[in-house]
């Protein structure tokens, strides 16, 4: 399959994600589609990983390895990144009952 | 021996500081001993010097080097010769006795003011001394800023009065303006020479250009009229009165104003090889020497008359520089040195005598109570009068001679001005001392002869007045009867051979001093005759409102620099300052502190705001990436 698909696919998941963090105002829709825009990452690293892989075989086995890598790297931080925001919401929630990230606006004082 | 003599400038240095720093522990006497003290033992070392001169060892003693640059190498280097030691015999002697007379002058001020007064005035010794020795310019201009400094504190001595101090300040800025030219004289040297001293310089005028030299030669007389007093910049002197009367004696009168001679005496060889600056010097000292006798012809306070008087001897000198007759320059300025001391010193005794009153109007009939101070005094008034043998006759005699050998015209405006002198002296002369007391009863209760530190100075001062003028006697009265050109011959030489001045044969030579002799002898029996009888009290009108009023120099000065200048001062503070310079910097920050209100509204608080800018930059610099990548 040509990479050009995986290519269009990440870039439709990463305005997807981009649309929605700048029009949303629910925090776990922003949240969410912040992870959607890691993936698009996620996913044009594995595509181009593998690419690499295929032309330079010949050349060096391990060709392409370090992009998954990455991913795996990206994966874990990402992990930990959706504990801590998901937390700071639930935190939010309790103090102002809402997720609304209009409210958060108090970092401008 | 000619290696101590850093010792006469160190000296004076050394009082000053101790009488300067230990001010306020001295008491009155130990401040006179080390502030006479020091200056007598200049004039020891003096002395010694001036006999090795006179046997023939003369040199240069360098001490350091004091500028040191690529091709310019300016030692601190002492010159030890014919007129250098002739000068520091004149500094030392003449401020010696000023010094003694000066410690029962001033003894009633408080002996704090009384030390600070003595290391001014040792302060002042070692400038002038340094201005003598220093073996280059820019030595010379040490000295030459050192004794303009020490004016303006002396005549500032007593700063409570705010007309001392504008006096002071006037002083100081007419030196300046003079200093510049100075200033700019060693610059050009330096570029056209590429060397300062004397030697080297005066080695090299051969080759200078006329117009180079007459430049040069321009510039430093601009700086001898500045110190001078000559036209345009003399208003100082007469106001520089307003410092204490020693300081009058020893700064304004013998020793600081004769820089300017000194500096000309000493370039001679420039002055000789360019005819332009000559005529001008001999213009300049000619014109300032009437208008000054002018003046002193009806001032009525006494220190004021003496001022001009030695204004208008000055300008004699200049005059005398000018024609060329160096020697006879120099020999003015050490018999004006003596007589006028004398007469400063006689008139600080009248002033002391009389409770500091200066107006001549109120004195008369002073011969009496005051014989000691009478007798020197008159006896100063006959030497600058020009009366056979007293020194100032054959000072001013040599003057003329080479002056009527170069222009007759300058012959007659100075013989005319010798009568005037003559007759503005005795002016003085008969109002102080003859006719009946005017002033007070209380006055005359306690007018009084000075202590015998006032009296000596004034006898030593008033026989070397008599006697001084026979180092000089001109050839037709005696064969080689003229020591001081035969010992000055070494400096002047070079010039002499470029420029002979035939002497007159001597009948002319009798002629003319029988005029110049009987002018003044006219003069003053006719002021004596009129001014002992019935003195001027009233005001003058016409002319001599115009006279008394110093011909409003002061005011056309006032009216076509000052306040021009002033005006000028004031449109740069208010409008260049305050709408030029202070708009741009107020501009500054007003434009940083709007700026910055309008960035501020960028941080808004909206996560959503901030990620639309972020994601809009990214996209820029993406773009820019894509585009600028050709």
């Amino acid at each position: 399959m040509p990479v050009n698909y995986y290519i269009f696919v990440s870039i439709a998941l990463f305005c997807i994600g981009v649309a929605g963090v700048l029009t949303r105002r629910n925090a776990i829709i922003v949240f969410m589609c912040i992870e959607l825009m890691l993936n698009a990452v996620n996913l044009l690293l594995v595509a181009f990983s593998k690419m690499h892989h295929v032309v330079n075989f010949e050349r060096d086995a391990s060709a392409g390895i370090d992009g998954q890598l990455f991913v795996f790297f990206i994966m874990v931080v990402a992990a930990a990144e959706v504990s801590v925001g998901l937390a700071i919401i639930v935190m939010m929630y309790r103090n102002t009952h809402s997720v609304d990230i209009n409210f958060l606006n108090r970092l401008k004082h | 021996m000619s290696q101590l003599v850093f010792l006469v400038p160190l000296f004076p240095l050394l009082g000053f500081l101790i009488n300067g720093l230990l001010r306020n522990q001295l008491s009155k006497p130990a401040t006179s001993v080390i502030g006479c003290g020091t200056i007598l033992a200049s004039f020891i070392v003096s002395l010694v010097l001036f006999m090795d001169v006179k046997a023939g060892k003369t040199g240069v003693v360098e001490l350091f080097d004091f500028i040191s640059f690529d091709k310019i190498h300016i030692p601190f280097a002492f010159q030890t010769d014919q007129l250098s030691s002739l000068f520091l015999l004149i500094i030392t002697g003449v401020g010696f006795l000023i010094h003694l007379y000066s410690t029962a002058y001033m003894h009633e001020e408080e002996a704090k003011h009384f030390a600070r007064y003595f290391s001014y005035l040792n302060l002042f010794v070692f400038s002038m001394l340094l201005l003598v020795l220093g073996a280059n310019y820019v030595i010379m201009f040490i000295g030459w800023e050192g004794v303009g400094f020490c004016s303006y504190l002396l005549i500032g001595f007593w700063f409570k009065n705010n007309d001392y101090n504008n006096a002071a300040k006037k002083a100081f800025v007419m030196n300046r303006i003079g200093d510049l030219g100075f200033l700019l004289a060693v610059f050009y040297l330096l570029a056209k020479v590429g060397s300062v001293t004397y030697s080297e310089v005066f080695a090299a005028a051969p080759q200078l250009t006329t117009s180079s030299l007459t430049i040069i030669t321009l510039l430093l007389f601009v700086g001898a009229t500045g110190k001078s007093a000559q036209i345009p910049l003399y208003t100082w002197l007469p106001d520089a009165m307003a410092g204490p009367t020693p300081v009058s004696a020893l700064i304004h009168a013998a020793t600081m104003v004769t820089a300017g001679i000194y500096m000309v005496a000493r370039s001679n060889i420039l002055y000789t090889m360019a005819p332009v600056s000559q005529s001008v010097v001999a213009i300049v000292g000619l014109a300032t020497a009437v208008l000054a006798a002018t003046i002193a012809l009806k001032q009525n306070d006494i220190k004021k008359v003496l001022a001009y008087s030695t204004v208008s001897q000055l300008g004699y000198m200049f005059l005398g520089l000018g024609v060329g007759a160096y020697t006879g320059a120099v020999f003015h300025v050490m018999t004006h040195a003596f007589f006028k001391a004398l007469l400063f010193l006689g008139a600080g005794s009248v002033i002391h005598a009389m409770h500091h009153e200066q107006d001549i109007r109120n004195m008369g009939g002073l011969k009496k109570h005051l014989p000691v101070t009478h007798l020197t005094f008159l006896l100063g008034c006959i030497a600058i009068a020009g009366i056979p043998p007293f020194s100032g006759f054959f000072s001013k005699d040599e003057i003329l001679a080479a002056a009527y050998e170069s222009n007759k015209i300058y012959w007659v405006i100075g013989v005319l001005t010798a009568g005037m002198t003559a007759f503005y002296m005795f002016r003085l002369y008969a109002t102080t001392f003859l006719g009946k007391f005017r002033g007070t009863h209380d006055q005359e209760h306690h007018l009084h002869e000075s202590p015998a530190a006032m009296t000596i100075p004034l006898i030593v001062l008033a026989i070397l007045a008599v006697v001084g003028g026979f180092i000089g006697i001109p050839e037709v009265f005696m064969k080689d009867g003229h020591w001081l050109e035969h010992f000055l011959s070494p400096i002047f030489a070079a010039s002499y051979k470029l420029k002979e001045i035939h002497p007159a044969n001597h009948s002319t030579e009798y002629a003319l001093m029988g005029a110049s002799v009987s002018l003044a002898v006219i003069a003053i029996a006719y002021a004596v005759n009129r001014f002992s009888r019935k003195p001027d009290l009233e005001e003058a009108a016409g002319v001599g409102k115009l006279v008394a009023n110093k011909w409003y120099v002061d005011e056309i000065y006032e009216a076509i620099v000052v306040k021009p200048l002033n005006v000028l001062g004031r449109f740069l503070d208010n409008v260049i300052e305050k709408s030029g310079i202070d708009w741009i910097v107020n501009g500054v920050g007003r434009g940083v502190q709007y700026g910055s209100r309008q960035l501020r509204l960028l941080q808004s608080g909206q996560v959503g705001s901030y990620v639309l800018l972020m994601i809009v930059g990214m996209i820029i610099l993406f773009v820019l990436q894509f585009f600028l990548k050709k």
